[in-house]
Formats: structure tokens, C-alpha cells, sequence
């Protein structure tokens, strides 16, 4: 989240889609009711089905899984066709201003420029900003020169015009030569402040989104023209007439992660939210909701493959040295001439090299580039969940320890994964119950002739719940919450980090051993690694989250700091302090001031709120520094006053010539407004990117409207692009992909509030409130199958087949898509299921995870599966 | 209610005034369920079975989300929940459904039994099952169907408005662990007010049949139906369709069965005047006829 949970309250209008919050956060959702019951604020629902959060709703619209992009593009162009958006703030604070190089090219037919057919990707050097400094004035004379963004036919006349690229020729003998070196943002960038020029990013997204009319959302989404205008009006109305002091939020969740363009759905919500200047403001923002307890934690502690600890990059093979990776990895600022960028990731070197001092203590030292290789590299070749899971597969890797994970459950293509662990050589279990991934050998269908065949060897450990740990929480809005261990571990379950530590300290000690060894390749990563701890078989979370708090290492001063001198030894008070010479360690720039010397932090528990915005400054602690509203200084305008009085959350005081506020300035505090420094300090811009350049975004820098993988029509945009052309299928013999013609019903998954996950499956009081797998579908869909509510069910798709029992409800209706009167039938299923709990062993339990149905198909940018919008077909069983 | 003995005066460690300090005086209990801000999820039943400390018992799949079609003896509280089309589009009722507590109880008329029912001047109507015995004329004489009999233990169970808990000067257990501050409890004059409250903000926004659900109450807020002749209840909802509680599961006009009135009221009157009018006639005959000389045959099997 942007804000965070209690901030909701602040807003007088909400859009909750892609996330079902009155299910599956029915505490924080209290923020919405609050909004509505004190500020009469509004709520718009947009879900595949009428579900908990939708009861609530003042406009509901029940939207085809996976066309999301269509809904807020057409917002979008509602908010631009009617002249409702935040004019001063999108100048000012976005890169709406900027000139995109000659060259670019929208997707009218499905494909940005720079698509490379044969690899399958983007060369994404034509989305760039021009170089240029200020052209306001010059956007006429642009209009009558035919300047404008490239099309189909003038790439095709440019290349036929353009002599042939030099041929690279290799000299036997030598390497070949080494790539160009990748092409950054120019430093002073093009820009027209009236908007106007036809290569504006402003105008290029007016263009894009010009063709998500209402009509043609209706086509896609299958909400009825009119109902997506109700909703669009009312969402917009909050800048009707110019107002600039309603606020509007965003709140989302894995409802629009878990599709082929999933992170494409998410920014078009952004790139809404900045258009009506929500963004950094109470009750504003894009907020997603955490499914798990501690999922943010585990994401700033690097819970993907290709982050290191607060979001720093894992290096790759090109990365020759320390040198090289920090030259990619640190962003110098780009933006207009006249403006400021306080570019915060030029910090990038001193958050590296503390960070791996807090990992290699002594060992990291500037003469070995802060053991800069001790690092792996990744390649072109991802490590992400579908990727291991495949690499499994073929065979490529060896063993799995699955810790608090349930691999087979979780999917997707849950027959892949347990065909996948019958080819391991050994996997290990932690967790509190026996459960699908430590039982795959006993799954459904396994007979004893295939289970002699798996020589799989299984070690299941004895995990701690989560209320017999200690340790922090990290909520939805980045607050690190500290919780004391409620019970001890039963019987012989040790506690995690206690594992955890002893099968380092074993795996250490081996390598000691062998470390004279010839076939010990590379023991000093192990070796040298830091464990200070009092009891190194299991060490105390206190310690360790003051380890990635940091410490300085030697006397530090900085006079623009108070107070001005911190000793070595002591615990750092903020990431300020951090330096790229060694004299600091710190585990997580991000969580750096969580544990100062003077206690942590994240143990207040003092519900103080002075400012009544639901900033609560003394409650734990949040990231970064406390900030409870991130790009906070876009809540002002250029002047730096408020937007809203009402909700004054910081502001520039003239006298002392710095920013104050309720809340902490998410900005450097002694700018100047006339300096024009932007908001939105992790961009090297300093203003938010309706356009993305270059290659953050695998799959386009403006979004495009996509069909899921498996979808009941073609893209009713570009019927020949109708996939995004990024997204691969996966290879194997178990990946396969339907079609509508055997499997016509898109179908979704979702979590019950009754429910968590794969695990209360074995609590009888879970198991009362929903005791059995459904099926949700429409009255007339079962109508036309003969089926009746609890009727026993077949669902089948192209990977396999799920019995469950039919919820026959009013909730889905049927959809008319592409403007045909055709009726398609959405389907949707819970995902709580599996072939281990409460009721295991009867004769008519045939329970089995619903990710044996979902497929194998990844977001480019997050890699995250297309659990939601895939085909299935439905019998009666 | 605790009588205010034992009302927080100051907390350690505490920054602000501690809760609910100086709110002390003498009222009944209610418990204000805002329908129109309930999102279904179950807490206050998970709540009330935990309280109780009632076990586990099966459920089947029903096509429904509710849990069970209705309250049982061991869960007392049950959301129910209802689809419906309307003109203004597609609603998801859900009801939180338990002991109304009402002031003039059909149960407690209707039982026979000395001390197995009690109603409390809060207004809390309790079941003493050491005193009950089993003829569940409670059931027939309930007009919201909430008492339910266990044949194990040949005894009738029902929501208790956590007698104990709030004996004790804390919120019931379903209240405590609502999420979202749709359940409130107070006084029942606190719970009007503030129904009427939201009430109005409801109409305010274009839900202009909104309304509270207050049956039987002698003192209703001016404009609020109060169908029914229980004489007010201790649970009062917020609908946002008040002319339509029946699509909330709700008797339209709840009051206690005319044959359970009778048989407590002018039946027993009747009964009990018979029975002494037999008992005059008994004597009356005695007086004029003496007592009945013995025939032969009793003389003789006397003497056996």
C-alpha cells in the first residue's frame, strides 16, 4: 500500500476490484465501512462475481477474469474525454510533459515498436524520453508537420530507407565483441508544459487510451455499456468541475497479480491515480492488500529470485565488477533542466555495501569489492516459482526445501508439481501438518506399483506456528509490527530460525572440513558469512532484527544530521546514515530505523493520533522511516499547501524553509518548491511515469488490454494479437492449454473468508462454517446443464479434472462479450481443498487442490501464474 | 448489567481517559445489529460457539454460504444469508440471527417449569437447564424460532446474551469480536439512537426504505414500526429495506402464539377456576349426598 490500512478512512471515494477485502481482510475492511458510515464516502465494485465486498457496494460491475486493463483504460479515456483530472498535478508531478522519441509506436495492432518476432520480446530503445529541454509553444508547428507517433507503415518505410546494419564479423582467436552497452534516459528531457505536442506522453496516452470506449470495454468486459458509464461517472466525479480536494483510493489484491498481465493491470490503476492526482494524498493512493500475515516482510526481504534484501538487484553475469553492477543498478537523475530530482536509488552504493557488511562482517572489505562475488548471478534464465518447478520437471533440479510452502497446492498445474517431486532427489518439508507437497507420493490416483517407483527421499521437519514465534510483521501498509510468541512449540517442533540455523551450522561445518578439498569449489561465501549471534543453534529474532536495522561501525559524523555524531557500535536511527565506505552495516536500507539504540520500534504499541488522519506516529513503525503516506509531498500543490486543508498532511513552512507536517515528508526536506522537484523520489525522473522507458516493463510502457492465455474470444483490439506476444507458454508434456471449443467456461479462483489457504482445512471450527469444495456458476448455466445446487460436479480442463460440489447462485451472471448476443458463463471455485485434512482417509473424500486446473503461464514482469481467467468445462458427475 | 462497582476508574500505562469511565448508570441491554454494514464473516459464530465452549459439529454443503439452515442448540448465533434481484440491482443479505431477548418472552411464558427460564431486569432471558424439563413448549412459544432442544440431554438451549459475560461488565462475545463495528451494545435508549442515527444517513445517501427493526417496542422512535406484541426486544437491527424484513428471515409482525397466551393467560385462569368449581361440586356432594356407602363386594375383599 501506498497509505495504509487506517488512512482508507480519509477517502470519499473507493474502487475495490482485483481484490475482495470484506472476505479476505475483514479487519482492515472495517476502514471502508467507517469511510462510508462518517464521510458518506463511495464504493464501486468490480469482481467476476457479486461476492462479500460487492454486498457493500453503491455500483457493482461484474467484470470477465483478466480484463482489466480494458475497465481502467476506458477510465482512463473517460477521465481525459470529460476533462476530469488533476490538470496541475499531472503536469507538474508525472512525466506527462516528456517528448517520446521519433520512432515510438502504439499498439493499434497489438505490438509497441521494437517487437522482435523471433525472440519472442521487446528492444524496448525506442520507448525513451527525447532530449531537448523546454518545447512548450512548439506543439502547433509539431501538428502541422504530421509529427506524431510512428505507425505500422512509416516503420516499414523508415527500415526499406535505412542502409543495412553493419555486419559484425568474429575474428577466430578472439571473444566476440561485447554487447553495446544498454541505452540510459537522456538528462535533460523534452518536455511541453501545455501538453499539447502530438509526442507528449500526455497526448500518446490520450491516443492509447482513446480507443477503450465504453463500447468497446462492454465488448471485452462483458459489463453493459451503460453500467461501465454509471461507474465511470461516479469514480470521476470526485475532479468534476476542477475540484482538487476529493480524494479517491485504489484497492487491489492478487485478483489482478495473478494474470499473464497481471503488473500491466496495476499500473493502468496507478496511471489512473495519478491522472486524478490521488496518489501521496489521505485517503488516496494504490493499495494492495497482503494476503498473507507477513507477505510484505518476506517480499522486502527479498522473497523474489531476483532482489537482494530492500529491493536492491541481484547482479548478473555482465556485472564484470562492483564497478560495473552499481553502474547498472544506480540511476542518474533524468528529468527537464529547470526541475530537480532528488533520485533517491543514487543511494543505491551505500544501501550495497552496508548490506554486505551486515552479511560478511569482517570479510567484506573494499579491496574485495565488499565480496561483491560472493554473490550469485543470475542470467537470462529465470528462477522464478513456475521456472523451479519446471526445472524439477525436466529433471535439472535436484531437491526442494519447502518451508511454510505448499508447492503442490499452491500450484499452478498441481499434477506437474507432483510429477515434479516424483523425479526430486530429495525434498524437505517444514510445516504444522501433513499436507499435499510432504504427501505427493500419496496423492489421488497414485497407485502402489507408482509409488514403488518414486525414490524421492522425504524429510518432514516440525515447524512452529505463527503464534509460537516471535518476531515482526510486516501488515499491507508496511507497518513492522513486533508479536511476542503466545505458546510454546508443541512436543518435538522446533522453532524456524532453529532449523534454519542448524542446517547452516552443518553445512558450514562440512565445508570447513572440506575446504582444503580440490572439489570444494568455493567455500568463503559460507565460511565468511556473519553469525554473531549469543546462541548460534537459534538465534534470537531480537538480535537479528537489529542486525538488519544496522549499526555503524565506526564514529560516524554528518553535521546536516541530529544530532551530529553516532558511535561505532551503535544502532543506526535511520538510512540517512548509511555510507559506501564500510563504516556501516545494515541488513535492509528499508527497515533502517526499525531498531534504533534506543529500543525497537516496532514494539510501540501507543495509539496517540494527533492529527485524527489515522497517522498514529507512535504505533510500531512503518517503512520508510515511518512514513505512514508515501509521496506525501504530492498531497500539496506547486506552492507546497495542502490540496485539502481539511486533511493537511505535510507542507512547506515558508519560515524555517523546510517541509513539516502530521506525517513524515516523504521528501528531501529542505526543497524549495520553487526548486520544482518532484514527488516521486524513487524515479530518477522525480515525477511518476504514466509512460515507462526502457525496459522496466517487459511487455509495453503503456498497457495494453491482453486476453488471458485461455479466453473464450479473440481481442476484440487486435483479433491478431490477441495474447500479449511476451508471455511463453511452458514447454513441457504436462503444459497444456485448452481451448473454447472443449472448455467454454472462464473460470476463476479465490480464497473463503471460512478458510486460510491449505491449512484450516484441518481445524474442525473452519471446517463447520464451509465444510465441502464448490463450484460456483450461474442459475443459467446450470439450467442448461441439468444441474441443481449440490449436485456432484466434474470440472475439467486441459491439465486435469476436479469433482466438487455445484453453488448454483444468482451472484454470476452470464456475459455478452464482443457485442454478440451469445451468452458466456463464468464459473468460479474456492481454493481451500486438498487431499490432506479434516475428513482425509473417508471413502468419500475425493478432495483435491483446484491448481490441478489452473495453468502454467506467467506475468513478464512478476512471474506470477494466471491462477485467475483460465478455461475450463463443467459436467455433471 | 454490573452495577458500576466495578467500572475502570484509571489504567496504568494508559495515555488518554480509560474506556468507558464516568458512562456508569442503570440501563437495560441491547445489542444494535447495523445489517447494512455486516459482510457475512462468521466471527460472531465462531465467537459464540468459543465462548459456549460448544464442540465441532457437522455441517453439509446446502448451496449456500450460511452455515446451517438454522440456529441448533449448540450454535446460537447463525448468519443468514439471502440472494436477491431487486430493481436496483443485484443484494446479498446477511442477518446475524439469534435470541431477540424479548421483553415480554414467549418462551419464558409458555414454560411450565419453576426457575428454567429467568428474565433479568436488563432484560436478558436466560435458560436454566438444571430447572428444565424437556417439554419444550419454549420452542411454540418463541415467535423467532431460536430455542432448540438437545434429545441427548433432554434439555432446551438458547443464546444467553452472554449473561455471564456481561454480568461481568463486559460486551457479549459476538459484539467483541465483530470486525467491522457492525454489532454495537449498550442501552437499549443508546441503541435507538443510535439506529436513527445511521438510519438517517442511509435515507440521507437514497436508501430510502431504511429503516429499524424494533418490535413490540412501547416507546418506538417517532416513525420506526414496532409490529408485533412482545413488548419490545433487546436486539434491534438497521435494515436497509425496513418494509421488508421477511427478506431478512425476520417475522414481519413477531408476537407470542394466541394458544400459548391462553393456555399461560385466560386458559389457566379458566383451567384453574374449573378445577376449583369441580372441587366445590366435589364438596357440594359430599355435603348433600355423604359419603358413598360400600357395597357388598368392597365389603368383602376388605375382609380378605
Amino acid at each position: 500500500m501506498t497509505n495504509g490500512w487506517v488512512d482508507i478512512k480519509n477517502t470519499d471515494m473507493m474502487l475495490i476490484m482485483g481484490g475482495n477485502p470484506a472476505e479476505n481482510h475483514p479487519c482492515g475492511f472495517k476502514w471502508v465501512v467507517e469511510a462510508r458510515k462518517v464521510r458518506n464516502a463511495k464504493l464501486v465494485v468490480v469482481d467476476p462475481r457479486f461476492q462479500r465486498t460487492a454486498s457493500q457496494a453503491d455500483l457493482f460491475c461484474q467484470i470477465r477474469a483478466g480484463t482489466d486493463v480494458a475497465f481502467l483504460g476506458g477510465l482512463i479515456n473517460y477521465a481525459i474525454q470529460n476533462n476530469r483530472y488533476a490538470k496541475e498535478y499531472v503536469t507538474n508531478y508525472t512525466n506527462a510533459a516528456f517528448i517520446i522519441k521519433k520512432g515510438f509506436k502504439l499498439p493499434e495492432d497489438g505490438l509497441f515498436s521494437g517487437y522482435d518476432t523471433a525472440a519472442g520480446k521487446y528492444n524496448p530503445a525506442s520507448w525513451n524520453y527525447e532530449e531537448g529541454g523546454n518545447v512548450t509553444g512548439t506543439a502547433a508547428a509539431a501538428i502541422a508537420a504530421g509529427d506524431g507517433p510512428a505507425t505500422a507503415e512509416s516503420i516499414a518505410a523508415a527500415n526499406a530507407a535505412a542502409p543495412p546494419p553493419p555486419k559484425v564479423v568474429a575474428v577466430p582467436g578472439k571473444p566476440a565483441p561485447p554487447p553495446p552497452p544498454p541505452v540510459g534516459l537522456p538528462p535533460n528531457t523534452a518536455y511541453d508544459l501545455s501538453l499539447e505536442h502530438p509526442r507528449c506522453v500526455f497526448q500518446l496516452m490520450k491516443k492509447q487510451f482513446a480507443r477503450y470506449t465504453p463500447d468497446m470495454v462492454s465488448k471485452i468486459t462483458g459489463i453493459p455499456a451503460d453500467r461501465f458509464v454509471k461507474a465511470a461517472d461516479l469514480l470521476t466525479s470526485i475532479r468534476k468541475d476542477g475540484d482538487t480536494k476529493k480524494v479517491g483510493t485504489i484497492i487491489y489484491s492478487v485478483g489482478w497479480t495473478q494474470h499473464s498481465n497481471g503488473s500491466q493491470m496495476i499500473r493502468t490503476a496507478a496511471m489512473y491515480q495519478m491522472l486524478m492526482g490521488n496518489i501521496g494524498r489521505a485517503g488516496g493512493g494504490i493499495n494492495a492488500l497482503r494476503g498473507h500475515s507477513n507477505i510484505q516482510g518476506a517480499t522486502d526481504m527479498a522473497g523474489v529470485f531476483d532482489i537482494l534484501p530492500g529491493y536492491l538487484k541481484v547482479p548478473i553475469p555482465a556485472d564484470a565488477d562492483l564497478a560495473a553492477y552499481l553502474k547498472r543498478t544506480t540511476p542518474t537523475s533524468a528529468k527537464p533542466k529547470e526541475w530537480d530530482s532528488f533520485n533517491y536509488w543514487s543511494n543505491t552504493p551505500k544501501f550495497f555495501a552496508s548490506f554486505m557488511k551486515a552479511m560478511y562482517g569482517d570479510a567484506a572489505k573494499k579491496e574485495n569489492d565488499w565480496a561483491f562475488n560472493y554473490l550469485p548471478r543470475i542470467g537470462d534464465k529465470r528462477f522464478s516459482w513456475v521456472d523451479q518447478w519446471d526445472a524439477m520437471y525436466q529433471g535439472k533440479l535436484k531437491g526442494l526445501i519447502a518451508f511454510g510452502m505448499n508447492g503442490v497446492s499452491i500450484g499452478p498445474n498441481s499434477q506437474k508439481n507432483i510429477d515434479a517431486l516424483k523425479k526430486a532427489e530429495w525434498l524437505v518439508v517444514c510445516e504444522i501438518y501433513p499436507e499435499e507437497t510432504a504427501e505427493f507420493w500419496a496423492s489421488p490416483g497414485i497407485t502402489k506399483e507408482d509409488q514403488a517407483k518414486i525414490q524421492t527421499e522425504v524429510y518432514r521437519l516440525p515447524g512452529a506456528g505463527f503464534a509460537e514465534k516471535d518476531g515482526t510483521f510486516v501488515n499491507s501498509a508496511r507497518w513492522l509490527q513486533w508479536k511476542w510468541a503466545a505458546v510454546p512449540t508443541p512436543g518435538n517442533a522446533r522453532l524456524d530460525h532453529a532449523i534454519l540455523a542448524s542446517i547452516f551450522l552443518k553445512v558450514r561445518e562440512l565445508y570447513q572440513k572440506e575446504k582444503d578439498d580440490p572439489k570444494t569449489k568455493f567455500p568463503d561465501p559460507i565460511l565468511n558469512l556473519t553469525w554473531a549471534y549469543s546462541n548460534p543453534a537459534s538465534p534470537s529474532l531480537t538480535e537479528v532484527a537489529k542486525e538488519i536495522n544496522g549499526k555503524a561501525l565506526a564514529d560516524l559524523k554528518d553535521e546536516k544530521q541530529t544530532p551530529p555524531e553516532w558511535k561505532a557500535g551503535q544502532q543506526l536511527p535511520g538510512f540517512a546514515w548509511l555510507r559506501d565506505d564500510g563504516t556501516t552495516s545494515c541488513g535492509n536500507w528499508l527497515y533502517c530505523g526499525s531498531w534504533p539504540d534506543a529500543g525497537s520500534n516496532t514494539q510501540r504499541r501507543n495509539p496517540d493520533d494527533p492529527s485524527g488522519l489515522g497517522i498514529h506516529p507512535t504505533w510500531g513503525w512503518s517503512w520508510p522511516m515511518n512514513r505512514r503516506v508515501m509521496y506525501n509531498r504530492a498531497s500539496c500543490n506547486m506552492e507546497g499547501k495542502p490540496w485539502d486543508p481539511s486533511r493537511k498532511q505535510v507542507w512547506f513552512n515558508e519560515a524555517t524553509g523546510k517541509w513539516a507536517g502530521n506525517d513524515v515528508p516523504d521528501f528531501k526536506p529542505d526543497s524549495n518548491p520553487k526548486d520544482h522537484m518532484g514527488p516521486f523520489i524513487m524515479n530518477p525522473e522525480g515525477v511518476g511515469r504514466f509512460f515507462v522507458p526502457l525496459a522496466p516493463m517487459a511487455d509495453g510502457p503503456f498497457p495494453e488490454h491482453y486476453e488471458p492465455i485461455e479466453s473464450p474470444i479473440k481481442n476484440p483490439l487486435h483479433p491478431n494479437q490477441s495474447n500479449s506476444p511476451v508471455v511463453k507458454k511452458m514447454k513441457t508434456d504436462m503444459d497444456k492449454y485448452g481451448t473454447s471449443d472443449k472448455f467454454p467456461y472462464p473460470c476463476t479462483t479465490y480464497r473463503l473468508t471460512e478458510h486460510y489457504h491449505y491449512w484450516t482445512k484441518n481445524n474442525p471450527m473452519n471446517v463447520q462454517l464451509v465444510p465441502e469444495p464448490f463450484v460456483e456458476m450461474p442459475e443459467e448455466l446450470a439450467a442448461k446443464l441439468q444441474i441443481k445446487g449440490g449436485d456432484k460436479v466434474k470440472v475439467s480442463s486441459a491439465r486435469s479434472t476436479y469433482y466438487c460440489k455445484a453453488m448454483v447462485t444468482k451472484r454470476i451472471k452470464p456475459l455478452k462479450l464482443e457485442g454478440k448476443d451469445e451468452l458466456v458463463y463464468p464459473v468460479g471455485i474456492p481454493i481451500h481443498w486438498g487431499y490432506r485434512g479434516l475428513g482425509d482417509g473417508r471413502p468419500d473424500n475425493e478432495r483435491t487442490p483446484v491448481n490441478l486446473l489452473s495453468p502454467t503461464v506467467v506475468d513478464p514482469n512478476a512471474f506470477t501464474p494466471e491462477f485467475k481467467g483460465f478455461l475450463v468445462n463443467i459436467e455433471k458427475a | 448489567m454490573s452495577n458500576g462497582t466495578l467500572e475502570i476508574k484509571a489504567i496504568s500505562g494508559h495515555s488518554g481517559k480509560a474506556p468507558g469511565s464516568g458512562v456508569s448508570r442503570d440501563y437495560d441491554v441491547c445489542k444494535l445489529v447495523d445489517t447494512t454494514t455486516c459482510i457475512g464473516c462468521k466471527a460472531c459464530e465462531v465467537a459464540c460457539v468459543e465462548w459456549n465452549g460448544y464442540e465441532f459439529r457437522e455441517t453439509t454443503f446446502a448451496n449456500t454460504y450460511q452455515t446451517m439452515p438454522e440456529t441448533a442448540w449448540n450454535f446460537w448465533n447463525l448468519i443468514k444469508f439471502n440472494e436477491m434481484e431487486t430493481d436496483s440491482g443485484m443484494q446479498w443479505l446477511m442477518r446475524k440471527d439469534q435470541c431477540m431477548h424479548c421483553e415480554e418472552p414467549g418462551c419464558l411464558i409458555a414454560c411450565p417449569a419453576d426457575g428454567a427460564i429467568v428474565q433479568y431486569s436488563n432484560g436478558i432471558v436466560d435458560f436454566n437447564q438444571a430447572n428444565c424439563i424437556g417439554c419444550q413448549y419454549c420452542v411454540s412459544g418463541c415467535p423467532f424460532n431460536i430455542p432448540k432442544f438437545n434429545a441427548a440431554t433432554k434439555k432446551v438451549y438458547k443464546c444467553t446474551l452472554c449473561s455471564d459475560r456481561v454480568g461481568a461488565g463486559l460486551e457479549p462475545a459476538c459484539i467483541k469480536s465483530c470486525p467491522t463495528g457492525c454489532l454495537h451494545f449498550g442501552s437499549k435508549e443508546d441503541m435507538k439512537f443510535e439506529a436513527k442515527k445511521r438510519v438517517d444517513q442511509l435515507i440521507a445517501n437514497g436508501h430510502n426504505d431504511a429503516g429499524i427493526y424494533n418490535p413490540g417496542d412501547p416507546d418506538p422512535t417517532p416513525g420506526v414500526s414496532s409490529p408485533g406484541s412482545i413488548g419490545g426486544t433487546h436486539v434491534i437491527y438497521v435494515l436497509n429495506d425496513a418494509k421488508h424484513p421477511e427478506n431478512y428471515a425476520l417475522p414481519a409482525d413477531p408476537s407470542v402464539p394466541l394458544f400459548v397466551k391462553l393456555w399461560k393467560g385466560p386458559l389457566k385462569w379458566i383451567g384453574g377456576l374449573g378445577m376449583l368449581a369441580g372441587l366445590a361440586a366435589l364438596f357440594g356432594h359430599y355435603v348433600r349426598y355423604g359419603p358413598k356407602p360400600l357395597d357388598e363386594g368392597d365389603e368383602g375383599r376388605r375382609a380378605q
